[in-house]
């Protein structure tokens, strides 16, 4: 009689686990589909494009490739360039983590909010300001006849300017929310104040520094439109390698070669990124945000406070103050009204219908983003999340490192027969923007579902609430705001996204940062100007859309 | 004996290797009130949880009004469960807590206004619909906490450590208001805390327990006069507790001979000295301690005696009476203060 009930028993907690991993997959089959039809599939078949000769797979071109000379320069460069960009780039925005997280000063806000806006404008856009600043004709030629573009320096403080957000918000979030008094506790046990710093302070640190460093790290690896616009025939990056080979002298193998090359490296970059998260999630004391920070007292205070204020005026601001001012440099609004005309030779239509399409494709990408990253994060926040749910999160942060480029001419070559031919349709470039814009959903709204208590989520289900009724009653409403914001990224990403955007979207149908690159392609001033009036204007979109979710963000909210 | 609202047979719940309940058996009736009491880790929580269908066991079984709640989920079993630290719905306000659950039971709206109107009124807040639950004490909190879990009228209400947050002068009048409510409502309460006194003053029936067991059960009367073994003794706060050879009326321990009540039972066994059984007398008299310290109690001062060779003796003496730390007094036991452990 008792074994028998036992086993009733065992059979239903059984039960209840597999049905806890049913909803899972559940959940979490949209998400996989989306991935391996628009992400795996285009990808695997550029690849085998490249890499099958008559049915044969020819693996021998990886080596072949690598060991070119011009390949390995490549390599070396894509690899240099992004350490040197990671180190400026800490040595830079570590100082300005420490400020904004524990000072407080007027106008703080802002200009926490004001340094984030490098991070979600088009790399096209930084490229473009960059170019207004220090290259031909820049601001710094005429002062000075400095000329930057030539040089790598170009390249590596735009890497700067676009990736001093992700160090402020990674490192000073979580500074910012350290408790001060762990640092007292060392102090009244008779260490200094430096000493209580490197003992206390800087351990708990360093997990949020190793993680904003690999993030950096994984940006500059593979950048693309700051190098395409800056680097001039000088320097290339990977990924600029494979546009040139794929879209310029169309050696697919080569290029399929880079993929892998690219691919691999980004896999590993990953791991080690999953890892330090893992470490990250590590118990911290930590407390309101809002009751750590206090006035700079002291010279030497002070003195860093000023620092810090004139590195963002003259590295973060200055370069888009520059746009600005270029894209007025003509009289009565040229650039700008010229924009709406019928353009002759370098587009189909006027370059305003940009500022449209644009708009429309990043709104499609940013339902499809937010649908599928609410899909696996809900999946991924379930307690009982195996280690195949969690190798899945890291998988979802792949299209963040892996050719754009790649997988907008992959977009082309494998949806382009029934039952999946995309080739003609709008939804082509929305879904490839949306590849983008769902590592950030994710990383978003991740830790505010993890944060969520599962008491809460039980005492509702004591009270008669069903698993949906829980998620729609207690779930929805907590995350509501940083779906909001998740929303507000994705639309920024997509907005910007060019590296695939320039192989899928119709010489009729351009979008902003496609239609920029193709101006400054152009000889002449018109064009140059063109350039930058819808640079700017890409920028006050992406401005304006992130200091609406600056409003709505909270101190959980997401990583980036 | 008539059927149990809820019975648990041979419940067992294992984390890893540990059993955190082991085999458990209890049985509640209806409009009884049953306290669980024990030191945090010995499987209080989990018991609840395991009943509320939060905690699925890995063996044995969960009866509600004899029937068998293997595969019924949470929401389905009709039970309430007040969470230790309330677990407030922070987005919603007062009334929306307290609606929560005939919200999901389909109740139509007037009867849902009509009743949380009643439950607020009924735990002392009334009025309170439209408040915020952030800007409630803790106190209030508790009162809430206990309107949400009781409004979809559950057949059984289950507390998780009800008053373990609150300050002691409102844990102690909140006992009395919950003890005064449930014999009104007369709902079937099982409770759980780490606070004897709670316990006692809440429930009809004790169940004390041990590493996932049931060390005893009873009124909290008898378990108070006859704690079941060393451990329970030790748990309701008890100190003079040795080992002892009883033969006879007297028993032999490391204080000397003690004298123990006419029935009690043979042998080697536990021995409770309750502090009101420990008289001092003037040194040459009885059993020589220096007294070690005295802690003041309110109604009598609690004097820490040192033997030479035994264990600390524990007396409860009225104020005037107290030695000094430092003096030298003579102890002598009172048989009907002391208890043979199981």
């Amino acid at each position: 009689m008792d074994v028998t009930r036992t086993e009733v028993a065992n059979r239903s907690s059984r039960a209840r686990t597999r049905r806890g991993s049913a909803a899972r997959l559940g959940l979490l089959a949209g998400p996989v589909a989306f991935f391996a039809l628009f992400f795996a599939w285009p990808v695997a078949a550029i690849v085998a494009r490249g890499l099958k000769v008559d049915g044969v797979w020819r693996l021998g071109r990886i080596a072949d490739v690598v060991t070119q000379s011009d390949i390995r320069h490549v390599l070396w460069f894509t690899t240099w360039q992004a350490l040197a960009s990671t180190a400026l780039t800490l040595l830079v925005a570590l100082p300005g983590a420490y400020v904004f997280a524990r000072f407080d000063f007027p106008g703080r806000q802002v200009l926490r909010a004001v340094v984030t806006v490098p991070f979600v404008l088009p790399t096209v856009v930084v490229g473009t300001a960059f170019l207004a600043l220090v290259g031909r004709g820049g601001l710094l030629d005429e002062l000075w006849g400095v000329r930057l573009d030539t040089t790598v320096w170009a390249i590596l403080l735009a890497h700067v300017f676009f990736n001093y957000a992700v160090v402020v918000r990674t490192v000073g979030g979580l500074w910012a929310q350290l408790d001060p008094r762990q640092e007292e506790a060392a102090r009244m046990l008779g260490a200094s104040p430096l000493r209580a710093w490197r003992r206390v302070t800087l351990p708990a640190l360093a997990p949020a520094v190793a993680a904003a460093a690999l993030m950096v790290f994984l940006f500059t690896f593979t950048s693309f439109g700051v190098v395409q616009i800056l680097g001039g025939p000088t320097f290339s990056t990977l990924e600029v390698e494979i546009y040139r080979q794929t879209s310029e002298i169309f050696d697919l193998s080569t290029a399929a070669v880079l993929t892998i090359v690219q691919f691999v490296a980004v896999g590993a970059i990953l791991a080690v990124h999953a890892w330090t998260v893992r470490r990250r999630e590590s118990a911290l004391r930590l407390v309101d945000a809002s009751v750590t920070a206090r006035r700079p007292r002291g010279a030497g205070q002070w003195a860093l406070l000023a620092g810090v204020l004139v590195t963002v005026v003259v590295l973060l601001l200055l370069p888009l103050a520059v746009l600005v001012q270029r894209s007025l440099d003509a009289p009565d609004f040229r650039y700008y009204r010229t924009l709406t005309s019928e353009a002759g030779d370098t587009f189909l239509v006027p370059p305003i219908d940009a500022i449209g399409n644009s708009l429309e494709y990043a709104l499609a990408a940013t339902a499809i983003a937010v649908v599928i990253g609410a899909l696996a994060a809900a999946a991924l926040a379930r307690r009982d999340a195996g280690r195949l749910v969690r190798g899945f999160d890291a998988l979802l942060m792949l299209p963040l490192g892996v050719s754009a480029v790649t997988v907008g001419f992959g977009f082309l070559i494998a949806l382009d027969k029934p039952p999946l031919d995309l080739r003609q349709s709008w939804i082509l470039v929305p879904l490839a923007q949306a590849l983008v814009g769902v590592p950030f959903v994710v990383r978003t709204m991740l830790p505010v579902l993890r944060a969520v208590d599962a008491r809460l989520r039980e005492a509702a289900a004591v009270l008669g609430a069903s698993p949906w009724r829980v998620w729609r009653e207690v779930d929805l409403p907590l995350v509501r705001r940083a779906l909001l914001v998740a929303a507000g990224f994705a639309f920024a990403v997509s907005l910007g996204e060019f590296g695939a955007t320039v192989f899928i979207a119709r010489p009729d149908n351009p979008t902003l940062p496609v239609a920029v690159a193709r101006l400054l392609g152009r000889p002449g001033d018109l064009n140059y100007g063109q350039a930058m009036a819808l640079s700017t204007i890409l920028m006050v979109v992406c401005a304006v859309a992130l200091l609406v979710l600056e409003r709505l963000r909270t101190d959980r909210t997401g990583e980036f | 004996m008539p059927q149990s609202l809820l019975s648990l047979e041979g419940a067992t719940v294992r984390f890893g290797a540990r059993a955190v309940l082991d085999a458990v058996g209890l049985e509640v009736a209806e409009h009884e009130v049953v306290c669980v009491l024990g030191p945090s880790g010995s499987g209080k929580s989990t018991l609840l949880r395991a009943v509320a269908g939060l905690q699925p066991l890995d063996a044995g079984r969960v009866l509600l009004d004899g029937r068998d709640q293997a595969g019924v989920p949470a929401h389905k079993r009709g039970v309430g469960l007040m969470f230790q630290d309330h677990q407030l719905f922070p987005q919603r306000d007062v009334g929306g807590n307290v609606a929560f659950g005939l919200r999901m039971h389909g109740a139509p709206r007037n009867e849902q206004q009509e009743r949380v109107r009643e439950l607020l009124e009924l735990v002392g807040l009334p009025g309170a619909e439209r408040r915020a639950v952030g800007a409630l004490s803790g106190g209030e909190q508790q009162r809430v906490a206990l309107a949400r879990a009781l409004a979809p009228r559950p057949r059984l209400l289950m507390l998780d450590e009800p008053l373990g947050q609150l300050d002691r002068s409102l844990r102690e009048r909140l006992v009395v208001e919950l003890r005064e409510l449930f014999g009104r409502l007369g709902t079937t309460v099982l409770a759980v805390t780490h606070d004897q006194g709670e316990a006692f003053a809440l429930a009809d029936r004790v169940v004390v327990m041990r590493d996932g067991r049931i060390a005893q059960s009873g009124t909290p009367l008898e378990v108070w006069q006859r704690p079941a073994d060393e451990f329970v003794a030790r748990f309701l706060g008890f100190e003079n507790v040795v080992e002892g050879t009883v033969a006879g009326e007297a028993a032999d321990t490391p204080w000397g001979k003690v004298p123990v009540p006419e029935d009690a039972p043979q042998g080697t066994r536990g021995l409770l000295v309750r502090p009101a059984g420990v008289r001092l007398v003037p040194a040459d008299e009885g059993l020589p301690c220096t007294v070690a310290a005295r802690t003041f109690k309110g109604t009598h001062v609690a004097v820490h005696l040192q033997p030479e060779d035994a264990p600390r003796l524990e007396a409860a003496c009225a104020l005037r009476e107290a030695p000094e730390v430092g003096d030298v007094v003579g102890v002598e036991f009172d048989a009907a203060e002391i208890v043979v452990l199981g």
